[in-house]
């Protein structure tokens, strides 16, 4: 069996339409682009300021001047194209983006996502974070379900907040889990998970689907 | 009229104390050899406007690890560690700026605009202090212009007069901050006649441009 990252973006990659734009955050998320169906045509959007995002490059075709939003080298499709910061941050306030996908340290039954400080011991700050959050339509966010048994689905947050109110599903290796005005809708369960499993790992209370299945 | 001069001449103006914007995102796009000369010149206490603080050896972590600001006005600091260093122990004010609202403030700061209402930050600490204006039904925060005494800009091909050409994802906060300052130095890759950069590629038009340097010097 795939390793709980792999689960998670495999899955991630099932969300994504044809013909949507997507940005995708540093580390898990980036994952994601690997494994897209053949016949789903998704273009990726970089928040430093490029729409084109393509796979990594190999040793010959790196190019110093051409990086993403986590200063990685990377590759820019045909028809893709750059622009400056704040076009870019047009495109992702002004509903262009379809769907982000982000990692996150907690989320809440409210749709809250704290992921951008711990008072006191990590402050790296929100670089772009905020404005996807509350730009993107589709809010998406894809981690591992607890923290070294820790739940990091909560009644409400505790940590300081990207956003308020705005992620739409939780992804994880044991679940996926749409946030409603009901609360929290567990639909789907990972691979050999069960709902024990998952409740078990999980602050908030969670409401059951009627059409409960394995992805 | 040519405004290609020499480095040196160039950052003579900036002074302890001052504000200034450099371009770039995790270097990509910064003047590195206007921040080489700023950390031979020494100058200090100075407030930086700039998406992040790059890595210790690269863009403005230069000059972070030089110790020459006082105030930072960022995005991000997560991949220097030095900047947080200096930020737990009271060396550095950091002042986080959801990035999106640092591209706007510049932008409103170079062009006459008393500021931008924007969505994001609304319900987080962000929102602390400014003002929560209701249009149509929705909150937005005010957030208002920033401007820099001086601004440090990169150019893949500028021509003499200062007409930029940016490559790649070099662009980044580089047009904004060429608005938004009241000295702007360019560092080019390349410095080319005027008339040799096709006019339909003009990315940021040369008026706003007070001198160049780089090219071949």
């Amino acid at each position: 069996m795939d390793d709980p990252k792999t689960i998670i973006a495999k899955r991630v990659a099932q969300e994504l339409k044809n013909g949507s734009v997507v940005n995708l955050g540093i580390g898990l998320p980036t994952m994601v682009a690997n494994y897209i169906p053949e016949d789903v045509h998704v273009t990726f959007q970089s928040e430093n300021g490029m729409l084109g995002l393509g796979p990594t490059p190999d040793k010959e075709h790196e190019n110093p001047l051409l990086t993403n939003a986590g200063g990685m080298m990377v590759t820019c499709l045909t028809g893709g194209c750059y622009f400056d910061s704040c076009m870019s941050f047009s495109i992702i306030r002004g509903g262009h983006v379809d769907a982000t996908v982000l990692g996150a340290l907690q989320v809440d039954r409210y749709g809250n996502l704290a992921n951008w400080k711990v008072p006191g011991k990590l402050v790296p700050g929100m670089g772009g974070a905020m404005d996807l959050v509350v730009g993107a339509r589709n809010v998406i966010v894809a981690m591992i379900h607890a923290q070294k048994g820790e739940p990091k689905i909560l009644n409400e947050c505790t940590l300081p907040l990207t956003a308020k109110a705005q992620v739409n599903r939780i992804i994880t290796e044991l679940a996926v889990i749409d946030v409603t005005p009901e609360g929290l809708v567990l639909r789907e369960l990972g691979p050999n998970a069960t709902v024990e499993d998952v409740q078990k790992a999980t602050e908030a209370p969670l409401i059951i689907s009627e059409d409960l299945k394995h992805f | 009229m040519n405004k290609t001069v020499t480095i040196e001449q160039a950052i003579s103006k900036i002074q302890d104390g001052m504000t200034v914007m450099i371009g770039g995102f995790l270097g990509n796009g910064s003047p590195e050899r206007l921040i080489d000369k700023l950390v031979e010149k020494g100058v200090k206490d100075l407030t930086l406007i700039c998406n992040d603080t790059a890595f210790p050896d690269k863009g403005t972590g230069k000059m972070i690890t030089a110790k020459q600001f006082k105030k930072i006005i960022v995005s991000h600091i997560g991949t220097n560690a030095e900047t947080g260093r200096q930020m737990n122990a009271g060396e550095l004010e950091v002042d986080l700026v959801p990035q999106g609202t640092l591209a706007e403030r510049v932008r409103c700061g170079g062009s006459g605009l008393g500021g931008v209402l924007t969505p994001t930050g609304i319900g987080t600490e962000v929102e602390e202090g400014k003002q929560k204006i209701n249009v149509n039904g929705k909150d937005y925060l005010l957030e208002v212009p920033l401007r820099a005494d001086v601004a440090l800009v990169y150019g893949s091909v500028v021509d003499t007069f200062g007409n930029i050409k940016y490559t790649y994802t070099q662009r980044n906060f580089n047009p904004m901050m060429a608005m938004a300052a009241d000295y702007v130095i360019c560092e080019a890759d390349t410095i080319v006649e005027v008339g040799d950069l096709d006019q339909n590629e003009v990315m940021t038009p040369g008026i706003f441009i007070d001198c160049i340097v780089g090219g071949a010097q």
